[in-house]
């Protein structure tokens, strides 16, 4: 045996005029150019993992401490003077009273909070200590006293949303030196916060009022929230979930299974791919010019955002429908034709549930790119200032809600340099939505998928 | 089975969008400019948190955008109030009378002014609009003749300028803003530097006025197509460069900007309200008379954004950087009695 393989080397070598063992010219080119291409491969893929890295790092670092919020607890006298002059507690006497007239009771209470610590601090005028609570505090004493009209005369403890820009103070957002360039806060409001922080009546705590008040105006970022968004982006999934996975899941099997192929089949399927492809505002105009102009579909409502999310989902479910179909081989339809089933029987029966799990995560990845989507919603007028939450569906579907994606472009157009944190934290929501939904197509995949 | 009922849930799915459409609208709708936005918002959640009605919705878009709204016609599917930080045009009245819009009231609110605004650690500016107009224009007049912009660093515009290179962003053309820089800096500048004559002479007045608002294309002049937080983060990034910004918009970011005079007074609050501020606009909504009655709380809210608490001069628009409006009282008149407003003058 060696002789041959000596001989068959030295045959080699003879005709190139050199040893097998040795790298030749050409040799060596090859395998330099499978290390250039090594090389680029992994500088690409270094490349997107730098970029991935970075936009997580700046959104989280941005973002994070949206999740957290600082609360100052005032003890509060609701004087009868100011809310029911009346004296008898009749609620539309209770329900005039505006919350200009709250304002007053809490900057009295602020000014006692400071008597009762003994805190002193040069040059803080006692209108400007108030300022340190949120301009949203009024309404949430308000209705706390239609709520409970009983309470009026007593003095309760209230934990309210401290201003923008002491919460920022305490993210490092504004420092002291910032602050006395700002017009809305002062060093003395801020050296307040911290003897109130000393005192144990200020706190930084879990927000959890970010996942359910809703949006807030300019005036009081602390207070805005992603309620309505997450509300209506529920909402607009759900419409899209049930018109089109039925929709999408029969034309494909039609198409797959029934149809004759055929000119005008072809059509079809051409205009399927191109919708696929189509740029996803122009599903806006669609909107606005069918379903708002012509339907006569409220404004702003789940469901225009839901139908025209759900156009533009359909073409993708069709195409993962029809190649999860096509991925179940035939012996299957025809054992089961074989046995004396109809071909309906044999598809819904026998290839339908087979490939179920393809559909379900071409389902899931059409409902995340929904998700993720703000073009077409800015045409159907969502990208809106919306405060109100939509009711409980099916009567909900029309009532004005905002999305996730469209909260996180209104944040960041606001002028207060606080939403920029909010719609940071809004991404990170969103984000959290998209990994849980794809993580669920891949589980989905691993755990129902045959393999033939 | 499961396709069955899924289908039947389709089904009913429709024939509830069938049946929504009868349903009425019980909360206001206002599209417009992005610069009363925030006004609007401020009013609309207040409005909410104090009146038994729902918190209007406030859509943004631009001022031309909310007035062809408001246009569309008459019924619950179009808006009741357009937000403008300029004045409708007649274009827009005509197309609302096409439309059978046919009593339109118009809202002033207050004014807003418009700052020029650098870097808080750059030198600090003192403009006048002639400045800006022999900084930015496409020709100015160097002794006595029409020549290319010659001018580099606000040094060469004017003496006492400080030595730092000409960068300016200023709002796109589709923007209300980009009108009151157009007419009271650039046409203002124009004539105040005798550059108008010079033009009118050697070009015939139409396009001699058309001359003054040319700008320069060498990269000097960057229109921001965008709102006030993109020309905030490229001043972030060009540190020598000067913004156009709305009033509020500064107000809300003194830690980061510093704001330049014009023709020597500083923009507040106060100034424009007196007048002295030169470059300054009025706000406005405009109401649909017809939809008063039928969408609830709608009287109720132009009553309210009016208002002494809201619009006044303590009250929170004018904290955010509103400037209020000294005839604020006929304006309230006017609202409560429903008067339209007249042909354009």
């Amino acid at each position: 045996m060696t002789d041959i393989a000596d001989q068959s080397v030295s045959t080699a070598a003879a005709t190139t005029g050199r040893s097998l063992l040795q790298r030749g010219e050409h040799a060596k080119r090859r395998a330099a150019s499978e290390t250039r291409f090594r090389m680029l491969g992994l500088v690409a893929v270094m490349i997107g993992i730098l970029a991935v890295v970075g936009l997580l790092a700046s959104i989280l670092s941005n973002g994070v401490s949206s999740f957290f919020q600082t609360y100052v607890t005032v003890d509060i006298y609701l004087n009868p003077a100011k809310l029911d002059k009346t004296g008898n507690r009749d609620p539309e006497a209770l329900q005039k009273v505006t919350t200009f007239a709250y304002a007053p009771l809490i900057s009295a209470a602020v000014e006692k909070l400071i008597e009762t610590h003994g805190i002193e601090i040069e040059g803080l005028k006692p209108k400007d200590a108030a300022k340190i609570i949120s301009k949203e505090a009024p309404a949430s004493v308000r209705n706390y006293v239609l709520a409970h009209p009983s309470k009026i005369g007593e003095t309760v403890k209230f934990d309210l949303l401290a201003d923008g820009r002491v919460d920022g103070y305490y993210k490092g957002r504004v420092t002291m030196d910032s602050a006395k360039l700002d017009r809305n806060i002062s060093p003395e409001r801020l050296e307040l916060a911290d003897k109130l922080k000393h005192a144990g009546v200020l706190k930084t705590r879990f927000n959890w009022s970010f996942f359910t008040a809703p949006d807030a105006s300019d005036t009081r970022p602390e207070a805005a929230g992603l309620g309505v968004a997450i509300l209506g982006s529920a909402y607009m999934m759900i419409i899209v979930l049930v018109l089109s996975l039925p929709l999408g899941v029969a034309a494909s099997i039609y198409l797959e299974e029934f149809a004759v192929q055929n000119f005008f089949t072809d059509i079809i399927e051409v205009n399927i791919a191109n919708l696929a492809a189509v740029p996803s505002i122009v599903f806006g105009i669609l909107g606005l010019a069918i379903f708002i102009n012509f339907a006569g579909l409220p404004q702003s409502a789940p469901i225009v955002g839901g139908l025209v999310l759900t156009l533009m989902t359909l073409p993708t479910i069709i195409i993962a429908t029809r190649a999860a179909l096509k991925a179940v081989p035939p012996s299957i339809r025809e054992a089961a034709l074989g046995v004396g089933a109809s071909k309906m029987q044999a598809t819904f029966h026998h290839v339908l549930p087979l490939a179920m799990p393809g559909i379900l995560t071409g389902t899931i990845i059409g409902l995340a790119q929904a998700l993720g989507e703000t073009a077409p919603l800015l045409l159907i007028g969502m990208v809106a200032f919306v405060r109100e939450f939509p009711g409980a569906p099916p009567e909900g579907f029309f009532d004005p809600a905002s999305a996730l994606p469209v909260q996180v472009y209104n944040w960041t157009t606001r002028g207060d340099p606080a939403f920029v944190e909010r719609a940071s934290g809004a991404i990170i929501v969103l984000l959290v939505f998209l990994i849980i939904m794809n993580g669920l197509a891949i589980m989905l995949r691993r755990r129902f998928e045959r393999r033939w | 089975m499961k396709f069955k009922h899924l289908a039947g849930v389709a089904a009913g799915a429709l024939l509830l969008a069938a049946a929504g459409q009868a349903q009425a609208r019980d909360q206001i709708q206002i599209k417009g400019s992005s610069t009363v936005l925030p006004y609007a918002s401020i009013v609309a959640e207040a409005f909410g948190e104090n009146f038994d009605f729902p918190t209007p919705v406030v859509e943004g878009g631009g001022s031309g955008a909310g007035r062809k709204a408001l246009c569309e016609g008459v019924g619950e599917n179009t808006i009741d109030i357009a937000d403008s930080s300029s004045r409708i045009k007649q274009s827009d009245i005509d197309n609302c009378k096409a439309n059978g819009v046919n009593e339109i009231q118009e809202v002033r609110i207050g004014y807003d002014g418009i700052v020029f605004a650098s870097d808080i650690n750059g030198p600090s500016f003192a403009f006048t609009p002639a400045d800006w107009f022999n900084a930015l224009a496409a020709e100015v007049v160097v002794d006595g003749k029409i020549v290319a912009n010659p001018n580099k660093s606000w040094h060469d515009v004017k003496a006492d300028l400080p030595d730092q290179e000409i960068l300016a962003f200023i709002p796109g053309t589709k923007h209300g803003t980009r009108e009151v820089f157009d007419i009271k800096v650039l046409e203002d500048g124009c004539k105040e530097s005798g550059a108008l004559e010079a033009f009118v002479a050697a070009k015939g007045e139409k396009d001699g006025e058309k001359m003054c608002l040319n700008l320069r294309t060498d990269g000097v002049s960057v229109d921001i197509d965008g709102d006030y937080t993109e020309t905030l983060a490229r001043l972030d990034a060009n540190k020598h460069a000067i913004g156009v910004f709305g009033l509020s918009f500064y107000q809300n970011n003194t830690d980061k900007l510093q704001v330049a005079t014009m023709n020597g007074i500083t923009p507040s609050v106060e100034t424009v309200a007196s007048g002295e501020y030169p470059v300054s606009r009025p706000l406005f909504f405009y109401v649909k008379n017809a939809h008063l009655d039928v969408i609830p709380g709608l009287q109720e809210y132009i009553e309210f954004f009016v208002s002494d608490d809201m619009a006044g001069p303590d009250g929170p628009l004018a904290a955010y950087g509103l400037v209020p409006d000294p005839e604020l009282a006929a304006t309230q008149e006017k609202v409560k009695n429903r008067v339209p407003m007249g042909p354009l003058n």
